[in-house]
């Protein structure tokens, strides 16, 4: 059981300082690119209302990360805090077959099962 | 408000909210999506997506502590796991099926009634006969943790897991229909129904809401729900909360965290019941 909770620790700890890091560098670019954003407060609506720069797939936010976009490089900070509870899962199955923990590597397995048929339907029917 | 006033401020209303979700094993979105909304005017859609983010930003923040110090109790979050994520599925197929007004009614009262029922056990904290457990035998969900104010290890028993796993179907039902964590149904579920003690379901509650809540953020997120400019600072400020929180639940006696815990349901309950009554 140790070793199962160190894994799933480190993998969470990677996982939120990365997304901390691409974050923080983004809300920087933004405002360097931007530097109206300090004082006009007419810009705000825009920001937080509909038709604001909100990346939708992945492939945007790599390209647009890529090109360094302040808003995309936030986002993809937000991609990565979003995998790691996906991450933990996956680990957490390999550290159960290293325990030979045959029981558990089922029950985790069906988990992660169960979470891509939700995130499968959740994308047809949202 | 100029965008860096807003930045700032979304900043500090999501540490407050992170250091509440992660202390009483929430997902601080109750805190996160009325502020948004009300204080800045933020669109509803971006604060709801901000709000599912910052639901995992507390699970893993305060996870990589909880984990390592042994708070949560991983098996038990495994074997719950599988009836929340059934139960979500079951929430999205009766999405628009059910009345939100039915539901809201439901909440609150099974909130009041959990409130009632943490606040009877006030007085005989975690001191509990041993019962018959045949499946929390067989699956090994018994354990123990280190109580920092209490400077000892402190062991425990699990029992009634089938009754954990009816209400765990239940808050993923819940989660699906009202879109939100659920954390405020799984720690009564675990500290009455199953045994745990408070601080262990707290922890593990906690561990639980970043899974189903990052299903739902992959379907926001590729609707356009999730905007950076938002969602960006709020999950930044949980994530920093979230280890404040975990410093103070260590620190704190299960006591006064059942005492905050209990007023929080109350004032949920009340907004419930308010919502269903107005809708």
């Amino acid at each position: 059981m140790r070793n199962v909770e160190r894994a799933i620790s480190n993998v969470l700890r990677i996982g939120v300082l990365a997304s901390i890091g691409f974050i923080l560098v983004g809300i920087l670019v933004t405002f360097a690119h931007h530097p109206s954003y300090l004082v006009t407060p007419g810009d705000l609506d825009r920001l937080t209302h509909p038709g604001a720069a909100v990346p939708r797939t992945v492939g945007d936010v790599l390209r647009d990360a890529a090109a360094l976009q302040g808003h995309a490089i936030v986002a993809l900070g937000l991609l990565i805090l979003i995998a790691t509870p996906l991450a933990r899962v996956l680990v957490s199955i390999f550290a159960f077959v290293a325990e030979r923990d045959r029981t558990y590597v089922l029950i985790t397995s069906l988990v992660l099962l169960l979470l891509l048929l939700s995130f499968a339907l959740g994308g047809i029917l949202g | 408000m100029t965008p860096l006033l807003f930045v700032l401020l979304a900043f500090v209303v999501s540490v407050v909210a992170g250091t509440l979700g992660a202390l009483l094993g929430l997902g601080g979105g109750l805190l996160i999506i009325p502020a948004l909304t009300l204080w800045f005017h933020v669109d509803i859609r971006y604060a709801i997506g901000a709000s599912i983010v910052s639901v995992i930003a507390t699970s893993s923040g305060a996870a990589v502590t909880y984990v390592r110090d042994r708070l949560t109790n991983l098996r038990v979050a495994m074997v719950l796991e599988l009836a929340t994520t059934t139960g979500a599925m079951t929430g999205a197929y009766l999405a628009g099926r059910v009345g939100s007004k039915t539901l809201y009614l439901i909440f609150g009262v099974v909130m009041a009634y959990s409130a009632v029922m943490m606040f009877r056990k006030l007085g005989h904290d975690e001191s509990r006969p041993a019962r018959r457990a045949p499946w929390a035998d067989w699956l090994r969900l018994h354990s123990s943790y280190y109580d920092e104010a209490l400077s000892r290890e402190i062991p425990y028993r699990v029992s009634g897991t089938r009754i954990g796993l009816g209400l765990m179907y239940v808050a993923g039902i819940v989660s699906g229909l009202l879109g939100i964590g659920s954390g405020a149904l799984k720690v009564p579920a675990m500290d009455l129904a199953m045994g745990l003690p408070l601080k262990v379901s707290a922890a593990t509650s906690n561990f639980m809401i970043g899974v189903t809540a990052a299903a739902s953020a992959g379907v926001y997120f590729m609707r356009g729900d999730i905007d950076p400019f938002v969602a960006g600072p709020v999950a930044v400020g949980v994530l920093l909360g979230a280890q404040a929180g975990v410093r103070l639940l260590g620190r704190l006696e299960s006591r006064s965290i059942r005492i905050v815990f209990i007023l929080l349901l109350l004032w949920v309950s009340t907004q419930m019941l308010l919502k269903g009554a107005r809708t």
